[in-house]
């Protein structure tokens, strides 16, 4: 049986007046795809936020790879982040004066050492080997976000956290991105990701359904995981 | 990395990083300037502060307590007390003997005046010797050029001054030669005790004080009509003093109630007062005092002057550090988004905070080394114009403006890093 690698308890993140997770309640196992849909302002990133180790809960406890993280001091969080999840955004976020190869390198630094080779691998592992001397300008949407999974997959996460992020991409680049997570998903990497396209959640093996701060459904489409996959994949 | 991210950002941010190097060079230039005219505005101003004579008078020990304890100026006990001129030119073998500026050895004396082709005696008179003018070869090499005429620069003079050796010539002070309508040029008999002596007027001068009744001479002059050669009443002193302190009131009163420590802070420093003690070291039988009014004015113009340029260096950093601080808060808040990243990826709050301020530091540097360059030039131009000479330049500014660059900096960056610290990357990286 799979490690479990995360675990939610009866976890609240509470604005004012505002609950923007309430009682939430969620296992995720090593290797898993699971994908977390939702309308807007249903707590999503807010989710996404806490499992990224970049917010707290207000009530209940977050256990990641064993170590229950809700009570964690800044300094701590950042160095959970920094060791076991990999971070992909909407926006790619890549550091616009710093070549592929080196916005990539940015994330070694800060987890140990600069290793320009590593970097290359990476980038050769989603296809940008011969752009990793292109500053992020220079790239397409697409190949910046393969830039940035490339830089969240350098330092061998837990996870791989995305928010959204075919969110900015055109067909065919959604397709070559959710190509990679399969390709990943292959390798044992444990992915988690947030997105409003249908067509992206349904790729995942679990996708959980988020409405006002609560999980209202909980799917498991290991049954249709296969097929759906093959037919994004293909950008059909 | 962490170097080629810095170098990009220099790059990348380059006008934002010239306006903080500007902003400090600003700071900078004039901190420098205040600083080496500060340091090098005592002896200007000591130097301008000369024109109002000398500052210590060597006198007879004697001379002096009767001075102290009477008030007694003249008479017996006061004017048969002498010092030796032989010793006169030891004052520049002092330890602050480059400080000595100026110095004549004066010798009082009175005679019985007559006015050649007038008929009848003018009656006796106060003479005054001294060195008009001297020019001398230390035994050190150094050669001196001193006398009255250094000390008397307010004078006005009718004619012309007395030279070194013009033992046949006098002045005559305005009160005297016009009390008895003597003009330049005219010629007066000097007689006293038997010795009778002709001299020419060779100019009459306006003092302002006293001295405008007496007849100036060389010391030789008078030490041969008083028939006391080799004698001097007092030696009038203009040196570059330090302004008094705390220390040097203390060891005014009795140098021997300072510890070893502070007699050699003492004597190591050109306060009048360690001046005088060491005047005395080289003059027998002398007691130096300071001119107190002078002595005072110069350090209360001085400590004043000092104070402004303090102020001015103090309220420049501020506005530089006030300066720095928005400049480079603004550029923070525009890479809030780059930075949030970082912080996202894995960098802590220090290292962040690092990366911004070696960006600044590198760029106050840079600022720093031309505003000094700058303050230097500052400073020539306000030694010129104020002095009239160049300001020497003080090696430890560069010391103290590094120091004042570096704090600067560091509190004009403290909103931003403050600012970094309070960044959560979820706001910026989700656009929020």
């Amino acid at each position: 049986m799979a490690k479990k690698i995360l675990e939610l308890k009866n976890v609240s993140k509470i604005y004012g007046s505002l609950k923007a997770l309430a009682d939430i309640n969620l296992s995720v196992n090593a290797g898993d795809w699971l994908s977390i849909m939702g309308p807007s302002g249903s707590g999503k990133t807010t989710m996404i936020n806490i499992i990224g180790c970049m917010d707290t809960p207000s009530i209940g406890n977050v256990i990641l790879d064993d170590v229950d993280i809700s009570k964690e001091t800044a300094s701590n969080l950042t160095r959970i982040r920094r060791d076991k999840i990999g971070l992909i955004f909407q926006q790619f976020h890549l550091i616009s004066y710093l070549t592929a190869v080196e916005n990539v390198m940015v994330a070694q630094y800060y987890h140990s050492m600069p290793d320009e080779e590593e970097a290359m691998e990476a980038l050769e592992k989603v296809g940008l080997k011969d752009r990793a001397r292109h500053l992020p300008a220079q790239l397409s949407g697409g190949e910046q976000q393969r830039v940035c999974i490339a830089r969240a997959l350098i330092n061998s996460p837990q996870i791989l956290l995305g928010d959204e992020p075919t969110g900015n991409l055109d067909e065919e680049n959604e397709g070559i991105v959710v190509d990679i997570f399969r390709r990943l998903h292959d390798e044992g990497v444990t992915i988690i990701i947030v997105t409003h396209d249908p067509e992206v959640g349904d790729v995942a093996q679990r996708k959980i359904i988020l409405e006002h701060g609560k999980i209202v459904d909980d799917i498991d489409q290991s049954a249709t995981f296969g097929e759906a996959l093959k037919i994004k994949s293909k950008g059909e | 990395m962490f170097w080629h991210m810095i170098i990009k950002t220099l790059a990348r941010q380059k006008s934002k990083m010239l306006m903080i190097a500007f902003t400090v060079v600003l700071g900078v230039s004039l901190s420098t300037a205040m600083m080496n005219v500060m340091l090098g505005v005592g002896d200007k101003v000591n130097r301008e502060l000369k024109v109002y004579g000398a500052n210590i008078t060597v006198r007879h020990k004697d001379a002096a307590l009767m001075s102290d304890l009477y008030g007694l100026t003249e008479g017996l006990g006061v004017n048969d007390k002498f010092l030796y001129e032989e010793d006169v030119l030891k004052l520049k073998s002092i330890f602050w003997g480059f400080n000595i500026l100026d110095f004549s050895p004066m010798l009082d004396g009175t005679a019985i005046m007559n006015i050649k082709g007038r008929a009848g005696v003018v009656g006796e008179v106060s003479l005054l010797g001294a060195w008009p003018e001297k020019h001398t070869i230390l035994p050190t090499g150094e050669q001196l050029d001193t006398g009255l005429k250094s000390l008397r620069t307010w004078w006005e003079i009718e004619g012309e001054w007395l030279n070194e050796d013009d033992d046949n010539f006098v002045m005559l002070g305005k009160i005297l030669a016009s009390k008895n309508n003597i003009h330049v040029g005219d010629a007066i008999t000097l007689t006293n005790n038997g010795v009778i002596k002709n001299f020419a007027v060779k100019g009459i001068f306006n003092d302002g004080g006293q001295a405008d009744e007496k007849i100036l001479m060389t010391l030789p002059a008078v030490q041969e009509l008083m028939n006391l050669h080799g004698k001097v009443s007092s030696i009038e002193v203009s040196a570059l003093t330090t302004p008094d302190n705390d220390l040097a009131r203390k060891a005014a009163q009795d140098p021997r109630s300072l510890s070893p420590d502070e007699y050699e802070t003492w004597y190591c420093t050109a306060y009048v007062s360690a001046i005088c003690h060491q005047i005395q070291e080289v003059i027998r039988d002398g007691v130096a005092k300071p001119v107190r009014q002078v002595a005072e004015s110069e350090g209360t113009i001085l400590n004043k002057t000092t104070l402004l340029m303090v102020l001015i260096t103090i309220l420049s950093s501020i506005g530089s550090a006030l300066a720095i601080s928005n400049l480079i808060t603004a550029s923070v808040i525009e890479r809030s988004q780059e930075l949030g990243l970082l912080k996202a990826l894995g960098a802590y709050n220090w290292q962040i905070a690092l990366l911004v301020l070696v960006e600044v530091m590198i760029t106050g540097l840079a600022g720093g080394v031309a505003g000094y360059f700058l303050g230097i030039g500052f400073a020539q131009i306000i030694g010129q114009t104020v002095f009239g000479s160049y300001i020497e330049i003080a090696r430890m500014v560069i010391l103290i403006v590094a120091v004042i660059l570096f704090f600067v900096t560091l509190l004009g960056s403290i909103p931003a890093i403050r600012y970094l610290m309070a960044l959560k990357p979820t706001e910026v990286l989700h656009g929020k």
